[in-house]
């Protein structure tokens, strides 16, 4: 929210949508529910970001420090260098389908049931 | 209004070009086709303006876009004229060492999408301060974030200009500083309108429209590369290595940054910037406000995330293409830091006697100049929603503003960026475009996104956390570029003739970035206030299911 005044309860404009309390927040933020959420959330995005970060390093760092084995030809002029180069497109294509394969499949349901719910106490 | 701005800048350019008398055959049709990108998108402006009517029109297009068209427009405000035409130049210039900002600026998506995006959405309202603040007290966190938003997109607005000087001089002939500083400031008048006029919708269009375009031309260069090395890319790249002096050391790494150990120090630097840097851009992050849900806001990095590699795959042609078919002692002598390569190559692989060339020649600098507009539009209005949303509404009238006075602050705040960067625009243009916008890059990594992710995920966190990183990070980065080779003491830096560096690296990342991170955990560690742990229960299941969102 934009500012520290309360918002009405009800709203359906973009001003103020409809707002639990807080106490509500905190309620949920307890739940096994919620936990469950999170779990399913963090224990995927979390490693995968980790991995593809350390990917992505190796990357340039075997740019920097391995000049010889990044300048192996493959097929013509075409050498490890690129070749890596070319994979970092592959895995970040891979990561962003797994990612929104998994969202879609275990994040969304639980997350919309959990927004149904607390939007229907208001 | 707006016609009559533009017929007057369309007039003083033509007539500037009169005095240069330099008036080769293809000139008329480049200035067409300038002209004509510039009154089909002053329309779309016009049209979307009369729409915006609420705050939420202006900054956020009103939420109605589909996933689709924002990832489209995500890909416009994302290929700046640092991806056209400065990693082209690196490429044709460094080889495959230019390639690495390629990589860096794809992969970078994947933080956006796995950690940014959807909480950035469920969470915030207009700004990137709506969700640095959403846990802090208001006022020191929302200055904090409008200060570095705002300097975050000069930066990168310094960048444009620099690419816009650089294709003005090579197209139009203008080598008068005067003319220069005349594109320039058609370039800041353009960007004014866009924005105030059109606010976010106007601005979105835009930059859909410059994505199909820049893909399209990108695509048609590409092919005519392959076409002429018979699609045989081993050939494409053995030409360009031959062509370039170095022999295969242009196809391995090293060739700019393996001299020295300082300059493979500055590689990793640079590599770091480029990767955590996206997702702490706020011309990017107030994208994801444009559309209705989180999932919409997925859809849109997925979209973006295929397009703007397919992009960047074309790169490789784009810049080994331009070394092998025009060569860098023609790339250079045009312009010193390789920023002409792209529309060079345009000019070469249509034949330099022929129409084609001139016509390819006028189709991509048409193209590239799109580009800058776009990109332009973007950062601006990132920075004066900031300054209206976050500075003025928040911190100078305490929440006590209404929403047309705050949407007026912004399209003032527009005006005052626009002339700003006008300003700024003519001290950067012998600068490798792509370099410039690296510098944005490490401010933003280093300044917003630590910030972002402690206040997404980590329940201690606090306001003297979030103060100290922001401003360590931003004061940190910036003051280490100002003494960097960027700024003096080095032929290519912007002082040629001052010497006050004593930062060696050309990316002051390595050392900002992390301490962006340690700053913000000792500033909470160290923090008297307990952290809000009810705010951080609203932010936390806000961010994850979308309860409340706006």
């Amino acid at each position: 929210m934009a500012t520290d005044a309360p918002s009405p309860p009800h709203g359906d404009t973009d001003t103020n949508p409809a707002q639990p309390t807080t106490e509500q927040f905190v309620e949920m933020q307890k739940s096994a529910e919620f936990a469950e959420l999170r779990h399913t959330y963090r224990s995927f995005a979390f490693p995968l970001t980790v991995a593809f970060i350390v990917w992505y390093l190796l990357y340039v760092l075997l740019s920097n420090y391995a000049g010889g084995f990044m300048g192996t030809q493959l097929f013509g002029n075409i050498n490890v260098a690129l070749v890596f180069g070319l994979a970092q497109f592959a895995t970040t294509f891979l990561i962003a389908w797994l990612y929104s394969r998994h969202a879609a499949a275990q994040l969304d349901p639980r997350a919309e049931a959990i927004k149904a719910r607390m939007e229907a106490e208001l | 209004m707006s016609t009559a701005l533009q017929f007057t800048a369309g007039g003083l350019l033509a007539s500037d070009l009169a005095a240069e008398s330099a008036t080769t055959e293809h000139r008329p049709l480049i200035i067409t086709l300038f002209a004509a990108f510039v009154v089909a998108t002053l329309f779309i402006t016009v049209w979307a303006g009369r729409q915006t009517k609420s705050a939420a029109d202006f900054y956020a297009g009103g939420r109605q876009f589909t996933g689709f068209q924002n990832g489209l427009a995500i890909s416009g405000d994302y290929m700046s004229a640092a991806s056209f035409l400065g990693i082209a130049g690196a490429i044709a210039l460094f080889g495959y060492d230019g390639f690495l900002y390629s990589i860096g600026f794809l992969v970078a998506w994947l933080v956006a999408l796995l950690l940014v995006a959807e909480p950035l959405r469920n969470s915030g309202r207009f700004t990137m301060g709506d969700v640095l603040a959403y846990r802090m007290r208001q006022r020191p966190v929302r200055t904090a974030a409008g200060t570095s938003t705002i300097v975050v997109s000069i930066f990168y607005l310094l960048a444009q200009m620099a690419g816009a000087g650089v294709l003005v001089s090579l197209l139009l002939g203008i080598t008068s500083d005067s003319g220069k500083v005349l594109i320039v400031a058609l370039v800041g008048v353009l960007m004014i309108l866009y924005v105030t006029i059109g606010g976010m919708k106007g601005t979105t269009w835009v930059q859909m429209v410059k994505a199909v375009l820049l893909i399209a031309g990108t695509l048609l260069i590409t092919f005519l590369v392959l076409l002429k090395f018979n699609f045989n890319i081993s050939d494409l790249l053995g030409t360009a290595a031959e062509k370039s002096g170095h022999g295969t050391a242009f196809l391995e790494p090293g060739l700019k940054y393996g001299a020295t150990e300082t300059s493979r120090l500055d590689f990793i630097s640079l590599g770091i910037a480029l990767v955590l840097g996206t997702a702490g851009l706020p011309h990017i992050l107030i994208r994801f406000y444009t559309v209705p849900t989180a999932k919409a806001a997925r859809k849109s990095v997925n979209w973006a995330i295929g397009i703007i590699g397919a992009f960047y795959l074309m790169t490789i042609a784009l810049g080994f293409g331009a070394a092998a078919v025009v060569g860098p002692e023609t790339i250079t002598a045009s312009n010193k830091a390789g920023n002409t390569a792209a529309p060079l190559l345009a000019l070469h692989i249509g034949g330099t006697d022929s129409a084609g060339g001139a016509i390819l020649l006028a189709v991509i600098s048409a193209v590239a100049f799109a580009t800058i507009l776009a990109v332009v539009a973007g950062l601006t209005l990132a920075s004066s929603s900031s300054f209206a949303h976050d500075i003025y509404a928040n911190v100078i009238r305490r929440g006590q503003a209404t929403e047309k006075e705050e949407v007026r602050a912004a399209r003032w705040a527009t005006v005052a960026i626009g002339v700003v960067s006008i300003g700024l625009g003519a001290l950067a243009r012998d600068l490798n475009v792509a370099g410039l916008v690296a510098l944005a890059f490490a401010v933003a990594a280093s300044a917003n996104l630590p910030t972002i992710l402690y206040s997404l995920f980590w329940k201690r966190f606090t306001t003297q956390g979030a103060l100290w990183s922001i401003y360590g990070g931003l004061i940190s980065s910036v003051v280490l570029v100002l003494f960097s080779p960027v700024v003096s003491g080095k032929p290519t830096s912007m002082f040629k003739d001052l010497d006050f560096y004593w930062f060696p690296l050309e990316n002051p990342g390595l050392v900002s970035i992390p301490l962006g991170f340690l700053l913000g955990w000792l500033g909470s560690l160290l923090s008297k206030e307990k952290p809000d742990t009810g705010k951080y229960a609203e932010l936390e299941v806000k961010s994850l299911t979308g309860t409340g969102a706006h």
